[in-house]
């Protein structure tokens, strides 16, 4: 043991030290105005359990970052984006936020898909006053100052979701199997579920069964043994929460102890066109989703993104088959977008400026014009249920009648509170005695 | 001290300098702005990670055990200090209530009976640093009093560390599941978003790695640091001469997992997020990464592994997002063919490369050069 | 109460008497109908008359309404037909003045269905689903039938059964009846809807027991109700048990497959190949290419792709295997630890390389001869792929059997793992049996990859979910024993699904996995070298 203390060792150490000490890089002292690129995070993962769905929005914000760049630039500077790989890793999300802030300075992080990972890097926005696109339906009870949440809250997803399922043409359901996975996007959005059901809608506590899986999980044989017996009678539903792969040994396990959708449909919640692709179509056929945005929707908008995005495929070696477009794409697709013309309106990519800009601000999508809330953050919207078809797409067969206000706090869990953030707004408030109480006071 | 006393003089030298580099000159460094503070913080995580590594390589360098479920100390450590900076956080959530946000969401409006002690800042730290010695000690007694060892012993602790994170990623254990512990505000009463206190947790944290060290050589250079290798080395013969070898293996095991805690004592607040995926399998597997590339054996292997596999990690994701694990697995794979002893050995190999040409000197030192060639 | 049974009874009778009249040839004028549905004032009334028809021109006709393909021409009602040309509400195509096929004029509205009546349209369409062509959506809209409660869907049923030659289809059809029949006016007519829904336990007709239960008069079908609903929940009980012991071996099967191969590397050789799971993911992925070719080029005979994916998935991950440990693992021999860390370097490898390659969304369809399954007993089946899993985990455990212990090469295989210097004494070539026996163990875990992509994901991380469960099987059952990995998986498989049906709430998957874990963490406490230890020096080399 004596042998191995020697001097060389140090010089060893030192050299790595050295090593170490120069790859952290120094910061640019410099920060050269006028032409330099402005920076933008991307933030998500790129491998792991979530790379299925996330690694696709990735390609989508790259696009519309190649498109802004052709028209010239934002404030006639070209956008750059820093692709940074959180591995789904939560942990990850928070270390990596805060270098795209603190390192790369960047203007805007367009990222996240899991409310789990939003959680972790919540903190850090909040912290380094650092801007955050989020393009996934969420759970809601949540408005921060630093993000702009393009997917749908609870009102524009969930709920539509079972009042199609208890109308006649959805089957009159009357009894709901809620399976999740493990976190806090299905627990929130099943604890506000729960309560819609039984509250609004009246349906016994004794019609409603509850359960959820790890990520990653793999074997559902008898969790689908219990929605049969729950479901014999022909008169309920299963309302899926259950995130990323797990999805694909469920609905295998569905189709294999013959649940069929035309008996026991699933209305999923985290499943969409990507997701469907990973999957054996022909038994899932009849099984329904609800989202903002189906690929197969016949507007010309759509039409000619999807045919962009094909062609973006063709020039990034992305099979054809796997080339496909769904809700949180669009979402993120438009947001970056949504934040251009925030700078070019604000002239500034300052914050709060941006943040001023947004508020109410309108822009095309491919499903017609999405509009910023002017307080809370959130983006109106149109609610599609749509019908798994055999060729891996969706058949609309609802959709509501106008636009949808967003709401992050749910009636059912919290009656009057709200959010705003516009002139002086301080986030969430509850309203008490006509005057507005907010949350973050009250600490 | 029974250790000679010139090489520990020349190790205390190495230490001395190994402070004076990571705990004097980079927050010097920073406050002349020349490191920004997200590395500065970057380095204080990687440095509680190598006080993680410190304890992996005393159970498994020294004494050839090798436990998969040293995360699950470092876990108690973190969500131990992770309580109670939730608990001095508390109404200042997203929902404004008097419990952390996610029991909110979980539907729990009291606060769980065991989470009370935790608003105590000495039973956190202390709990932090007992509890995983304590249990430690409990795995200890029920296994190495039992003969359990080997890849057994391996596989026991990897179902422990498995059970664990399956329990931990339930909210039900209202620890909030998956998402952990996140959105500390403050540690001790100082404000977690001004850089100020990052800085002084960094340097307390590079003084502690220091005081570690110190520590971890103590124990290998004593009298009992020579039975523990001769544990890993021949066990059995050991316990012919009348040693009691599990009293010896339980010990080391308690110190391990009291390092692991400190680690992740000091890993959360400068995170500011713990979950369970920092207290599975996987990451014990990682730590055992850590250490064998950097070199098993040597207390400084297990220092320079952890840090630089993870600052690897982290260079490596930012700089080719699809290509990192690629690069990683080949580095791992190059380093262990080309270097059994790792990146240590590889110093070795290379001063003797250099000690040749000057000096002529066979390569038989080489072999020689104490590096541990010893299997499990 | 009464009254609304009076009043049921009635409507019954007389939407009964209707459908039975509408059931005769010519019974129904349907150009009169017709007309009077296109005419919005006495569209519903109309609706109504056809609501409990059997007729199939009134299926046709109502599908027109529903998608607009109702027109008036020449002052009679015609159908657009899918090749544009006109047909009568009979269906017999029409001609114009010069013979040719009719064309309607261009810009000419078809007859509205009012939005209101939607819904009643869509209802009487799903009824003439039971005589449609396609066995399933027989069976289903029976169901739905016999659900609704709507005893005007009786004649259609009755057609239906009379007509049906498929068993399910036919049970399918007299379970519905027998629901409707609940609410027949007389009481003899209930008591055999509920004894025959008793016989047949009937699961899904319980809420319609027990509402008849909670109305019921007459003490004779009380008694029969209760009595039905017992025997259903004692045959739910037994078939519950039945399907958990089949999810327990079938659990089992898949444990055992994907450990056998671990068995062989990690249980014989002693080597800890952290690339398991990726042998694994590799098999999986061979499925899907072969898949893939098969669909391009061969989609005749796609269902057979599983056939050839099987044996190649073997080939595959055994040749990556022999490559592994030719290139890699036989500089390693005798440090277990570093083989440890160098392939786990080379499966983070293989995760990326397959992810880069791939993509993340893949998926390997089951063959269709593997879709759906058996139905054991009413309500209970059992899924072909894993009937599958099961019988190809014993096919491998039988063949790696006989290979190890009743063939040559598997005597020079143990004579090498027990005593590797006196077996190269004896002139076997270690280099080459230890090349060999790595690469078998690898493959089974191709064939494992491969069979497992039929129930569940293939992606990249697809061999990480499977290998801590792997590691515990082989050491449970005692390193180095065949024997001992098959008993720990069946022990491990029955356990954890008998147990997570016991647990119930929220998280029982969850919970009935970690009660094995610790089962198996105290079992290794008090027996530490597993159910079937090796005994004498081996073993002490090993631990």
């Amino acid at each position: 043991m004596s042998a191995w203390s020697r001097r060389e060792f140090l010089r060893g150490s030192l050299v790595a030290g050295t090593g170490l000490a120069a790859g952290i890089g120094f910061p640019k002292i410099l920060t050269a105005q006028g032409k330099e690129p402005i920076k933008v995070g991307i933030l998500h993962s790129l491998s792991g359990t979530m790379a299925i769905s996330e690694a696709p929005i990735k390609e989508v914000v790259l696009m519309a970052i190649g498109e802004i760049n052709k028209a010239g630039g934002v404030l006639g500077r070209k956008v750059e984006p820093v692709i940074e790989d959180p591995a789904s890793n939560w942990d990850l999300f928070a270390e990596k936020s805060k270098k795209l802030l603190l390192q790369d300075k960047v203007a805007a992080v367009f990222g996240c898909w899991t409310s789990v990972s939003r959680k972790s890097v919540l903190p850090v926005f909040e912290k380094n006053n650092g801007l955050l696109f989020y393009p996934v339906q969420y759970e809601g009870e949540e408005c921060s100052k630093n993000v702009i949440y393009t997917g749908a809250t609870i009102n524009q997803q969930a709920t539509p979701g079972i009042d199609y399922l208890m109308s006649a043409e959805g089957g009159g359901k009357k009894k709901f199997y809620l399976l999740g996975s493990d976190y806090v996007y299905p627990r929130t959005t099943n604890k506000i579920l729960r309560l819609y059901l039984t509250k609004v809608k009246k349906v016994p506590e004794s019609a409603i069964a509850e359960e959820y899986t790890p990520f990653h999980h793999q074997d559902y044989q008898t969790i689908v043994g219990k929605i049969k017996s729950f479901s014999a009678a022909g008169d309920a539903a299963v309302i899926n929460t259950i995130n990323g792969d797990s999805n694909v040994p469920f609905f295998k396990e569905l189709a294999n102890q013959g649940v069929t959708a035309d008996k026991t449909p699933t209305m999923s919640y985290s499943f969409a066109e990507v997701e469907l692709q990973t999957l054996d179509v022909k038994p899932l056929v009849g099984h329904l989703a609800s989202w903002n945005y189906f690929m197969s929707l016949k507007t010309p908008d759509n039409l000619k993104w999807v045919k962009a995005y094909k062609e973006w495929c063709k020039g990034h070696s992305i099979p054809d088959k796997q080339c496909v477009t769904d809700d949180p794409m669009m979402h993120a697709y438009i947001h970056v977008h949504l934040w251009a013309k925030a700078v070019q309106k604000a002239e500034s990519t300052d914050v709060e400026k941006v943040l001023k800009a947004l508020e109410g601000l309108e822009i095309p999508s491919p499903v017609g014009k999405y509009k910023v809330d002017e307080k809370n953050h959130h983006t109106w919207k149109p609610v599609y249920i749509g019908k798994i078809r055999e060729d891996g797409q969706f058949d609309v067969v609802w959709k509501t009648k106008s636009w949808v206000r967003p709401a992050p706090w749910s009636e059912v869990t919290y009656p009057g509170r709200d959010c705003d953030w516009s002139n002086g707004g301080k986030g969430s408030f509850d309203v008490v005695g006509g005057k507005r109480m907010w949350l973050s006071d009250k600490s | 001290m029974t250790a000679p006393v010139r090489p520990w003089d020349r190790e205390l030298v190495r230490v001395g300098l190994f402070g004076a580099v990571f705990a004097v000159g980079l927050p010097t460094a920073n406050g002349l702005g020349f490191v920004s503070d997200y590395y500065l913080n970057l380095f204080g995580k990687y440095l509680a990670l190598a006080i993680l590594a410190l304890g992996m390589d005393l159970i498994w360098g020294y004494t050839g055990i090798l436990s998969l479920g040293q995360a699950i100390f470092f876990g108690i450590g973190a969500y131990s200090i992770g309580m109670h900076m939730m608990l001095e956080s508390s109404g200042k959530g997203v929902y404004g209530e008097p419990v952390p946000d996610f029991m909110i969401w979980n539907q729990v409006y009291a606060l769980p009976l065991f989470w009370k002690p935790y608003t105590s800042a000495v039973f956190a730290i202390g709990s932090s640093l007992l509890l995983p010695a304590l249990l430690a000690t409990v795995i200890g007694v029920l296994t190495f009093r039992r003969r359990l060892r080997g890849t057994y012993f391996a596989i026991l602790t990897q179902a422990i560390a498995f059970a664990v994170w399956l329990m931990l990623n339930r909210n039900e254990m209202k620890l909030g599941g998956t998402n952990g512990l996140t959105d500390f505000k403050s540690v001790l009463g100082f404000s977690l978003s001004s850089p100020g206190t990052l800085r002084a947790l960094y340097v307390v944290t590079a003084a502690v790695l220091v005081g570690a060290l110190l520590l971890a050589q103590a124990i290998v250079r004593s009298k009992t640091g020579l039975v523990l290798e001769a544990i890993r080395d021949n066990e059995r013969r050991l316990e012919f001469l009348g040693y009691d070898t599990a009293g010896f293996k339980i010990f080391v095991f308690a110190v391990s997992a009291a390092l692991a805690g400190l680690a992740g004592l000091l890993y959360a607040p400068q995170v500011g997020i713990i979950t369970p995926s920092q207290v599975g399998v996987l990451p014990s597997l990682e730590i055992v990464i850590w250490v064998a590339f950097g070199g098993r054996g040597t207390l400084w292997g297990a220092l320079v592994g952890a840090i630089s596999v993870n600052w690897l990690r982290s260079v490596l994701t930012g700089t080719y997002p699809r290509l990192w694990p690629i690069i990683l697995g080949g580095l791992f794979m190059a380093v262990i063919l080309l270097f059994p002893a790792g990146l240590i050995g590889l110093a070795v190999r290379a001063k003797a490369l250099v000690a040749r040409r000057g000096r002529a000197v066979a390569p038989a030192a080489v072999a020689a050069s104490g590096v541990n060639r010893h299997t499990a | 109460m009464r009254a609304l049974a009076v009043v049921l009874a009635a409507a019954w009778v007389l939407t009964g008497l209707g459908g039975v009249a509408a059931a005769g040839p010519g019974a129904l004028d349907l150009e009169s109908v017709a007309r009077r549905l296109a005419a919005p004032a006495t569209q519903k009334g109309a609706l109504g008359e056809l609501a409990a028809s059997s007729d199939p021109a009134v299926e046709r006709l109502l599908r027109a309404l529903k998608d607009g393909a109702l027109y008036v021409w020449k002052g009679r009602l015609v159908i657009l037909g899918d090749d544009a040309g006109l047909t009568d509400v009979a269906g017999r195509p029409l001609l114009d003045a010069q013979g040719q096929p009719a064309q309607l004029g261009s810009g000419q509205e078809a007859v509205a269905l009012d939005e209101s009546h939607f819904g009643v349209v869509q209802r009487i369409l799903e009824r003439f689903e039971v005589l449609g062509k396609d066995p399933a959506k027989r069976q289903s809209a029976a169901f739905k039938l016999g659900t609704s409660g709507d005893p005007s869907a009786i004649p259609v049923l009755a057609r239906a059964i009379e007509g049906e030659t498929n068993r399910d289809v036919r049970a399918a059809l007299e379970d519905a009846l027998a629901k409707l029949r609940l609410r027949a006016p007389d009481p003899a007519d209930r008591l055999g809807a509920v004894k025959q829904l008793g016989r047949r336990a009937s699961e899904a007709a319980v809420p319609q027991l027990q509402a008849l239960l909670a109305e019921e008069t007459d003490p004779a079908v009380r008694a029969a109700a209760r009595t039905a609903l017992q025997d259903i929940d004692r045959f739910v009980a037994q078939r519950n048990i039945v399907g958990y012991l089949f999810n327990g071996i079938s659990l089992a099967a898949v444990l055992l497959i994907m450990s056998l191969g671990l068995a062989v590397t990690f249980g014989l050789m002693g080597i800890i190949n952290m690339a398991h799971g990726e042998m694994l993911m590799l098999g999986s992925y061979t499925a899907y290419v072969v898949q893939e070719i098969f669909a391009a080029r061969f989609p005749a005979y796609a269902d057979s792709y599983f056939f050839v994916a099987l044996p190649l998935a073997f080939l595959v991950a055994g040749l990556v295997g022999f490559a592994l440990e030719w290139g890699v693992i036989r500089f390693l021999y005798g440090r277990p630890l570093e083989t440890l860390i160098v392939t786990w370097g080379v499966g983070m490898i293989l995760q990326q390389g397959a992810r880069l390659y791939f993509g993340d969304q893949t998926s390997v369809n089951s063959p269709t001869w593997f879709r759906g399954g058996v139905e054991v007993l009413t309500g209970l089946i059992f899924p072909w792929s894993r009937i599958f899993i099961v019988g190809l985990a014993l096919v491998a455990l039988g063949a790696l059997w006989l290979l190890l212990y009743r063939s040559y090469a598997g005597l020079n295989v143990r004579a090498v793992m027990q005593n590797r210097a006196m077996a190269a004494c004896l002139g076997v070539s270690t280099r080459r049996v230890d090349a060999v026996t790595f690469a078998l163990g690898t493959a089974l875990a191709g064939v494992a990859g491969c069979a497992l992509a039929l129930i569940g994901t293939v992606d990249p991380e697809v061999g990480k979910t499977y290998i801590v469960d792997s590691f515990m099987v082989v050491v449970l059952g005692g390193v180095g024993k065949l024997v001992g990995t098959v008993v720990a998986a069946v022990c491990i498989g029955l356990s954890n699904k008998l147990i997570e049906p016991a647990i119930g709430g929220t998280a029982a998957a969850v919970y009935a996995k970690v009660a094995v874990l610790v089962i198996v963490i105290w079992f290794l406490q008090w027996r530490p070298t597993g159910l079937f230890a090796q005994r004498g020096r081996a073993a002490t080399e090993t631990a």
